[in-house]
Order: structure tokens, then C-alpha cells, then sequence
């Protein structure tokens, strides 16, 4: 039967199941996935690393190199089965009917190759049009993914752009065969948050525009809110959910979905009264899963002989009248996660205690020299880049603040200024009273180098790969003068592992037979070993899966708790901050643009930066709503900021210029709210809030009305017998009126 | 507690050590080139080790000179590779020979290697002016043609074991130098070197303990290939004439005073020749292994 569009999906998955093949034998990656895909739909896949979802699109485009392949089931796209095709034919169908857009746009572009050949290439190569021809669509998509000056772009070679502009040109480039299928693997999880919402809408836009299908692969939930109409939940191999957005989103049926909602941290949650409930073990190994359930071992609903009997199938959800909701459970009838997971144990607040940290003026400038000929006659040999500019803010004993923004914008440069890596160029920082700004780490004494700890940001290589984790954490206790006799240091290493809910045989493991997350655990001890009176915590939890990130940032809360630290929580994730810190710093191009308690940052009035920061982060729950901002441009370069306010150049309230010439003084909204912008006080009051949480109330009449819009078929039922029982009364109270009537007559008289 | 830190504390180095030999071995085992390599390489030290035992004749003795392979020794025993133009048996040198190559060439190539190493993680983690002094220096060094610096070194000190040794770690550890900085300049930023470093470890500590192991697999790879080098090396310095000094059996030696008679007999230079080309291509085909079985997983 011939393809037809109209009436044919794009693309049908059928039972696939795909397999690696290694020396261990064959490792079923990905197994019963089925998807259908129409025109112009966009799906989503969601889940956490290693469960199969970047083998699927690997798989749908028949590229899983030579130790991967297509065990059971069937592709067929465009009415074609994939598995009939040659490799001649495969190869002229990937790029041009199907295209694929990577996590890393600096990988995905060739380094020697200018960009307009690299965009040239595909019409020539798959429709042979001419050199100009090809040029003249190049830049007419360059144009249309939003890049300024496109004829300089196509000129330019990867490098001279920035990560941004580098992600919009691989999409031109996937675009530019009109695909009807684009396949993106975390096409954005590389970049910076505002750059994210940028590219979110743009892909959400070109895909209307071109009327392309979308299989969109993410881990981040909220993301999928802004792109995705329906979307599939992938666990260890297998999807455990699917349907449509709105129906997972607000009645999530699958124990693991409800869990992975729980690990976020949504605009409500707190970290006092509304913990984050993290999904307890791990996922398993591909060749170690369960019998039955692949969940089972971490459901809370486990029931042994029915989940771990047989292999479960997906079955239709029938209880939200939605008709597009499938879940692989064999409670789900019976169950109802929502009550049960519920939210976690509230927890006590910390008492804030005395000024721990105090930062006064603060500057890193670090020096460039040019050599070149003509910086030398114009004397302008050294430039200055100025990472750090007079930084200010105070921490307290038990507190946690957080320093939020983007990347390059001075914030790990702080982070090594306080251990002592680098030194201040000028100002203080002073640490329990005492300056440290401009003391090297080699001049430190123990006491001051245990009372200042740090975790780091990348599990795999925050521990030394050649030790063993008792080693590494034992040569910490010992370096710090906790104790010296080896016996006692072993016990309190052991003592360390049991606070970091490690297992303690993990003393003589090596760090490669760890997971990420138990990593960054071992991290959290090393720090911890020296009872630090401060604690930095450089994005560590920004590596990690969404259910590891969770028990992570807990377990950092617990032990901080216990042990009255004050953390520095250093991160570009906003919703982190906002669940965590007490009190905010945002940084933009190395300077302070608004600080003071978590509550103030986060409600207006705003500084327009982290105004659009809060826009640009992806909330995944469709109740709550957000005010849209889009910034324009890029980050300046540190080497040349704007002389002014440095955020004027991409300021989506930009005054004029006043802004881009004056440097914007500090404004103090409340005692130690600050907000330095032009824009007067009042004004930035007068905004409207990005997030608005409905309350208790409207949350549940949205949900009536959604479950009254999902029930359309009985609403409207019911409507009718409304109607008819309406009429009816109508009909009886005029038969009595005529029947009194009709007495009346009778006994006119009776008066 | 104290209970089971007893006996978790005393495990770990020992047997994690030689499960990971043991380990390393057994993937070697799945690199057939690998296995032809280790076979040819341990084949070469059971000879030096049992050399007193394998050599049928003593290898400095007059016996029968220009004998042909095969022939029949008059006193006893047959000279299976026949005997060179003094007379000595050829098999009975190249097996004491081998002692020589065992011993010297390991030896030039370790002490070659623990000076490019000092000197790559010096350059490699300070940086600044440790690394433009040594880098210019072994630059310096590697511009020289290396025969010419033998014959320099060799000439002035005279021929003898230490300074061969010498003159090898003098010319070979610029190259490990190179190697080893390179290595270090990309570990030195790793997370686990800056929590070193902000909990006050000194500078020795971090290079030869959290930095060293961690480049030892391209170390080891590196170091059978420059063994084989070295043992060309030595072949070369003995076919000169500036080799250990003679009677005492060295295979580039041997070659060098049989070459004239090559035409006419040519098992004196070939057998030595086949020798010395066995020994560099085993440690040769170790390091193709190795790297291979290391790219893997």
C-alpha cells in the first residue's frame, strides 16, 4: 500500500527492540517500544541517563554502529520499513528526510570548515542544486534560525561564534533538507539558560513553520511542557508511560513519572516544609534487570508475585477518560502515588548564627598581553579581563547562599579567590574575621584550609581515579589534623561514609566502580572530613540525573543542618537556588546585580536580568504560569564589557543611554535587598510576577475544569440531562400553573 | 566498628594490585598480536635468566673458527649456528648476549624515564619558567642528531655500562619529558588535583601522587615501544664499536666484527641480526597490544 500522507503516520515503531553486543554478550538496550508518530506532531521522551532514549533515535535512523542492532520489531517511515533498506538508500535518507541535531553543537560542526560550505553541502549533496543556489538557501535559513549578520556567519568557522549561535547554525543545517522527521538529542542541555528558552523557541516555531515531526529527548521535564504534545517516560529500556502532556503531567499513573516529579524543585516546594522526595536505589544495570517490573526493586507499591511475575505490558489508563494515556504497571488501578509519596518529612529550620564570611569590595581582574605589533605602539600591551568587579555580601553560620548566573559570568572565579587557588586583586574577603583574599593556598594554616571545603562540580572528576575511596577521604582527616593514628582515622572514615548513606566495604573501592551519584557523595565526605565551618558547592548537582540530584542536594541539607555550615551554593539552575539558599546573589559579567533573601530575589521587584533569568527556566507543571522573555544577542566578552551597565546590551527594559554609558547604582529596596539598575525602584516594583503559583483554590478548580474538559463526553451528558431535567420541571411547574389555572376558572367566586 | 575497619584497613593495596596485573594480563590475552609480543619478550628472558644453562659452549672460548651451522664439535657437541671467525660458538653468545640487552637496555630506558618524568611533571604543573627552562633544554637536546651525541658522550667518557646508560638517558628523556607534560598539562586542571591543592598537599605530593598514576597508561605503552628503541640503540652502539668493550658477547658487537665475512658466511651476522630484530619486535608488538586492549572499554 502506497505512503499517504493525509492519512498515514509519519513514522510507526512497533515492538522494537534494540541490542548492544559486546564481549559480555547481548545487552538489550531499549526493548516493546512503540511510537507512532504524525505530521507535524512533536513527541518527547524523557528519562534518566543510560535508559534507552538516545539508542531509540539512533536506532530510528539505523546507526547504531557495528556492535548495535535491530533485534525484534518494526520501523516504518513513510510506509518504508527501515530494516528493507539498503545502505545506499539509508544514507540518502538520513540528512534529508531524517536529521538529527546533537547535544554538542561544538562536536557537531567540522573545526576546519567554514559554516557556509558545511550548510552548503546539504542541498548539494542531497537535492545537487547549484553552488549559489545552495548558498542563497544557507543564508535564508541562517536568516531564519535568528542569526544576525548571516552572510558574516557563513563565512565565519565554528570557533569564532559563540556556543549559542553554534547550536542555531546545526539546526539551520538539520533544517535545510526540510526534514519531515528531526530528531534532537538534548539539543540544548550544552547551553546556557537563556539561551535555552531562546533555541526552545525557536525549534518550537521552525517546526510549525516547516511543518516538521519532532522526537524531542531530553531529561528535563519542564522542558518538554514548552515543546512536546505528547510525551513517553523511558525506564531502563522500556517506556512506562506515555500519552499526552497534559494527562501525564497532571495525573501521573506510573509510581517512577510521580517520582521523577517529586525530585524537582517546583516553585512550591521548600526545603523546610516541602522537601524533595528522591527515588530511592538506582537503575539497574541492562544486565541485571529484574524479572517483571523493571521498577520494581524502587516502587514503594511493590507486591511480590504480581509485579515481578511476567513481563508487563502497556495498557490503556481508562480512569481520566483521556484516550491517549498508556502506563507499563500492573497496580496502577489500585494504586494512587499522589497520596501515598505525598511530600517529605518536614524538617526543621536552621538557626542563622553570626557573620561567618564577609566580602567587601572584591576585585579579580586577571591580566592579558598582547603582543602584537600594534598593541605595542598604541601602548596598550596589557588589557585586563575583570572577572570579579568590587563583589560585596555577607554569609552567616548556617546559611546557604546561593550565586546564580550563566557561564562566564565570574562566578567559579570567586569560588577560587575563597580557596585560595587565585588571589584578590584588590579588597577583602575575610573568613571568621580574618583576611584570606589575598592569601595563597600554600599560606594557609590546616585550621583555615579545613574551615573552607569545596565540592566539586563533575563526578567523574572530583575523585582521583588511582585511589581508593578510603585513601582519598582518609588522607583528608589526616591532612587536617582530625586525628593521626591510622586505626582512628579509618573509623572515622567509616563514620563519614555512614553520614553520607554510603555502604561502608566502599573504603577499599576504586572511584570507576561508583555511579555519578555515589561519587559526588564521597565528595560531600572529603568535604565535610575536616568539619569546615563553610562549605562551596560548586554546581554540584548540575552533572547528576534528576532522582540522584534530588538525594544529593538533600543529603548536602541534612549534613549542613547537622552541622550549623554555612554553604556558598554556586549554580546556573535557578529552580536549585530558589529551593535551597536563604539568600541570593545573581552575577552578571563578573558584577553583583541583585542580592538579598530568597524571597525578595525571586518576587519583584526584580533586576531585569534575573527577571528574565526566572522566564528562561522550564517550570514542568502546567498549572503554574510564566511570563515569556526571550533575551536578545550574547553574552559580551569579559575582555570588552559594556562600559556601562553590563547586562544594557541584551536588557529587554532598556532605558537608553543612560544604560549603556553610566554605570547603574546600587538601589536598596529593603535593608539588604539590593538591586543595582537605573530603572527606579517604584517601576521595577510595578512589574508583574514571571511565576505565579495558583493557589490552593484555583489548583483545584483548574483541575475540575480540566477533568470537566477530559469529561467532556460525560459533561456534556450530564449537561443534557441537566437540560432535559430542567425542561421537565418547567414542564410540570406549567402543568401546575395551568392546572391552578384551570381551578381558578372553575371557582371564580371562591375570593 | 573497629572490628571491621581490622579487616577492610589492611586489604586494599596488595590485592587490588595484583587483581589489576592480573586483570591487565588477562585482556592481553584477547590481543593476539598482544600475546605474540609477551610470548617473544618472556621467551627472550627465560633465555637470559637460564643462560648458563641453555649456552652449550662457553661464549668466550677458542673452539673451531668459521665453522658452518651444524657442524660437529671435535670435543663434544655440535655448534648449531655455527661459530664466527675467532672460533667462539655463535649460539652459546647470542644466549649470554641476550643477558646483556636484558639488563641494559631496561636499564637506560627506567633511569631514561624517572628523568623525563621529574622533568615533564616539573614543566608540566608549574608551568611559567620551569617549563620554558626545560622545555628549551630538551629542545636543545632533541635538535642534536642523536649518533652524534653518543659518539660525543661515549668518546669523552670511554665505553663501559654506566655510561651508556648515561648517554641514553641523556638523549631519550627529552622525549619522555614531552610525553609526560603533555599528559600532566591536561590532569593538572582536574577537580581532584584543586581539592589537593586546597586542603594544602605540597607540590611533590600532588605531581607524584595524584597526578603520576593517572598517566601511567600511556606511560607504559610509551615504555615498551622506547625499550625497543633502546635496544636498537645499544645493537648500534656495539656495531661502532662503542658498545661494552670486547670479549664480553653483545649481538650489535657481534654483528660489527663478523660484517666483512657476511658475504661469505652469513649465519655470523645473520643469527645476531635475526636476534636483536626478535627481541624489538616482541616489546614492539607488547605495545601494539597493550594499546589496543587499553582503547578498549
Amino acid at each position: 500500500m502506497p505512503y499517504d500522507p493525509e492519512r498515514d503516520p509519519l513514522l510507526e515503531i512497533k515492538d522494537l527492540c534494540l541490542s548492544y553486543f559486546t564481549r559480555a554478550g547481548e545487552i538489550p538496550a531499549v526493548f516493546d517500544f512503540s511510537l507512532t508518530l504524525k505530521p507535524g506532531e512533536s513527541v518527547g521522551l524523557v528519562g534518566e541517563s543510560g535508559c534507552g532514549k538516545s539508542t531509540v533515535a539512533l536506532g530510528i535512523m539505523r546507526y547504531m554502529g557495528h556492535n548495535g542492532g535491530i533485534v525484534g520489531g518494526k520501523i516504518i517511515f513513510k510506509g518504508r520499513d527501515m530494516a528493507d533498506l539498503s545502505e545506499e538508500e539509508l544514507r540518502s535518507l538520513r540528512g534529508s528526510e531524517i536529521s538529527m541535531i546533537y547535544q554538542e553543537p561544538m562536536a557537531a560542526l567540522n573545526p576546519s570548515l567554514t559554516i557556509g560550505s558545511q550548510l552548503m553541502e546539504v542541498p548539494m549533496i542531497h537535492e545537487g542544486v547549484s553552488a549559489e543556489e545552495a548558498r542563497k538557501r544557507s543564508v535564508q535559513m541562517l536568516a531564519d534560525v535568528k542569526l544576525p549578520d548571516a552572510e558574516r556567519v557563513m563565512d565565519a568557522y565554528p570557533h569564532q561564534i559563540s556556543g549559542g549561535q553554534q547550536q542555531r547554525v546545526v539546526i539551520a543545517m538539520a533544517l535545510l533538507s526540510n526534514p519531515s522527521l528531526l530528531l534532537l538529542d538534548e539539543p540544548t542541555t550544552a547551553l546556557d539558560v537563556t539561551v535555552e528558552a531562546g533555541i526552545v523557541e525557536l525549534i518550537a516555531e521552525l517546526s510549525r513553520k516547516y511543518n516538521s515531526s519532532l522526537l524531542y529527548i531530553s531529561h528535563n521535564l519542564g522542558l518538554m511542557l514548552e515543546v512536546c504534545d505528547r510525551i513517553g517516560v523511558m525506564y531502563s529500556g522500556e517506556v512506562v508511560e506515555e500519552g499526552n502532556i497534559d494527562s501525564i503531567f497532571t495525573w501521573p499513573k506510573h509510581p517512577y513519572t510521580h517520582g521523577l516529579f517529586g525530585c524537582i524543585p517546583l516553585p512550591y516546594a521548600d526545603k523546610n516544609s516541602r522537601p524533595l522526595v528522591a527515588i530511592e536505589g538506582q537503575l539497574p544495570l541492562p544486565h541485571e534487570r529484574p524479572p517483571g517490573c523493571n521498577f520494581g526493586p524502587r516502587c514503594q507499591f511493590f507486591k511480590g508475585g504480581l509485579c515481578d511475575a511476567s513481563v508487563l505490558a502497556i495498557e490503556e489508563v481508562t480512569t481520566d477518560d483521556d484516550d491517549d494515556h498508556r502506563v507499563r504497571c500492573a497496580r496502577w488501578n489500585e494504586i494512587d502515588p499522589a497520596e501515598v509519596i505525598a511530600v517529605g518529612i518536614e524538617k526543621e529550620s536552621v538557626e542563622i548564627g553570626e557573620t561567618v564570611l564577609e566580602v567587601d569590595a572584591m576585585q579579580k581582574y586577571y591580566e592579558v598581553r598582547d603582543t602584537s605589533i600594534g598593541a605595542l605602539v598604541s601602548g596598550e600591551g596589557v588589557k585586563y579581563v575583570k572577572a570579579n568587579e568590587t563583589i560585596s555580601f555577607s554569609a552567616r553560620r548556617g546559611e546557604t547562599v546561593g550565586i546564580v548566573g550563566e557561564s562566564g559570568c565570574g562566578k567559579s572565579t570567586f569560588a577560587k579567590v575563597l580557596m585560595g587557588l587565585e588571589t584578590a586583586t584588590d579588597g577583602e574577603v575575610r573568613l571568621e574575621g580574618k583576611n584570606i583574599g589575598n592569601m595563597p593556598v600554600k599560606s594557609r594554616s590546616p585550621e583555615q584550609l579545613g574551615s573552607l571545603q569545596m565540592v566539586f562540580q563533575n563526578p567523574n572528576d572530583t575523585l582521583n581515579p588511582s585511589h581508593t575511596i578510603g585513601g582519598q577521604i582518609g588522607r583528608v582527616i589526616k591532612k587536617f589534623g582530625v586525628e593521626s593514628d591510622p586505626q582512628k582515622i579509618m573509623e572515622r572514615v567509616v563514620e563519614l561514609l555512614d553520614i553520607v548513606k554510603l555502604p561502608r566495604d566502599f573504603i577499599i573501592r576504586k572511584p570507576r566502580q561508583l555511579s555519578g551519584g555515589q561519587k559526588q557523595r564521597v565528595g560531600i565526605a572529603r568535604a565535610f572530613a575536616g568539619n569546615p565551618a563553610m562549605v562551596i558547592a560548586d554546581e554540584p548537582i548540575s552533572a547528576l540525573d534528576v532522582s540522584v540530584a534530588a538525594a544529593v542536594t538533600e543529603l548536602l541539607m541534612d549534613i549542613q543542618r547537622e552541622h550549623k555550615t554555612t554553604l556558598l551554593f554556586i549554580s546556573h539552575d535557578l529552580s536549585a537556588v530558589r529551593y535551597l539558599a536563604d539568600r541570593v546573589v545573581v552575577m552578571y559579567l563578573g558584577k553583583i546585580m541583585e542580592r538579598g533573601t530568597t524571597d525578595e530575589v525571586f518576587a519583584p521587584p526584580y533586576h531585569p536580568y534575573t527577571e528574565a533569568l526566572l522566564s528562561a527556566v522550564p517550570i514542568a507543571d502546567p498549572e503554574i504560569n510564566k511570563r515569556h522573555i526571550v533575551l536578545e544577542g550574547n553574552l559580551p566578552s569579559v575582555m570588552n564589557p559594556p562600559k556601562g551597565c553590563p547586562f544594557s546590551t541584551r536588557c529587554h527594559r532598556h532605558l537608553g543611554d543612560i544604560c549603556d554609558n553610566e554605570p547603574p547604582p546600587e538601589q536598596i529596596d529593603r535593608d539588604r535587598h539590593i538591586i543595582a539598575c537605573h530603572i527606579p525602584l517604584d517601576e521595577l516594583r510595578a512589574v508583574e510576577p514571571v511565576i505565579s503559583v495558583p493557589s490552593a483554590v484555583e489548583k483545584d478548580r483548574t483541575r475540575l475544569t480540566k477533568m470537566a474538559r477530559a469529561n467532556k463526553m460525560a459533561a456534556e451528558a450530564a449537561a443534557a440531562e441537566l437540560v432535559a431535567m430542567e425542561a421537565r420541571a418547567r414542564a410540570a411547574a406549567a402543568e401546575a400553573a395551568a392546572a391552578e389555572a384551570a381551578v381558578d376558572a372553575t371557582n371564580p367566586g371562591a375570593e | 566498628m573497629a572490628e571491621l575497619v581490622k579487616t577492610l584497613s589492611p586489604a586494599p593495596s596488595p590485592g587490588s594490585a595484583l587483581g589489576r596485573a592480573f586483570k591487565s594480563f588477562s585482556l592481553l590475552k584477547e590481543s593476539p598480536v598482544g600475546m605474540i609480543g609477551a610470548g617473544l619478550v618472556a621467551f627472550w628472558i627465560l633465555v637470559a635468566i637460564f643462560a648458563p644453562l641453555l649456552a652449550p659452549f662457553d661464549p668466550l672460548a677458542t673452539l673451531k673458527p668459521m665453522a658452518k651451522p651444524g657442524t660437529e664439535f671435535a670435543g663434544g657437541g655440535t655448534f648449531w649456528l655455527g661459530t664466527d671467525h675467532l672460533g667462539r660458538d655463535i649460539l652459546s653468545r647470542i644466549i649470554f648476549g641476550s643477558q646483556t640487552v636484558l639488563i641494559y637496555a631496561p636499564l637506560a630506558t627506567i633511569s631514561a624515564y624517572v628523568v623525563g618524568i621529574l622533568m615533564g611533571l616539573a614543566a608540566g604543573y608549574h608551568m611559567g619558567w620551569w617549563d620554558v627552562i626545560l622545555s628549551r633544554i630538551s629542545d636543545i637536546i632533541l635538535s642534536f642528531p642523536v649518533l652524534v651525541l653518543y659518539i660525543i658522550i661515549i668518546a669523552t667518557y670511554g665505553a663501559s655500562g654506566a655510561v651508556i646508560i648515561v648517554a641514553i638517558t641523556f638523549a631519550s628523556a627529552p622525549g619522555v619529558m614531552r610525553i609526560v607534560r603533555g599528559l600532566v598539562l591536561d590532569l593538572r586542571s582536574r577537580e581532584y588535583v584543586a581539592a589537593a591543592q586546597t586542603r594544602g598537599e605540597a607540590a611533590m605530593y600532588i605531581m607524584l601522587v595524584e597526578i603520576l598514576p593517572n598517566a601511567r597508561g600511556p606511560l607504559i605503552v610509551d615504555a615498551c615501544v622506547r625499550l625497543g628503541y633502546v635496544i636498537i640503540t645499544i645493537g648500534v652502539l656495539g656495531f661502532l664499536g662503542l658498545g661494552l668493550p670486547p670479549p664480553d658477547p653483545d649481538w650489535g658487537g657481534m654483528i660489527n666484527e663478523t660484517r666483512k665475512m657476511a658475504m661469505i658466511f652469513p649465519h655470523m651476522t645473520l643469527f645476531p641480526s635475526i636476534a636483536i630484530s626478535s627481541l624489538i619486535l616482541g616489546f614492539n608488538l607488547l605495545a601494539d597490544g597493550l594499546r589496543e586492549v587499553s582503547l578498549r572499554d
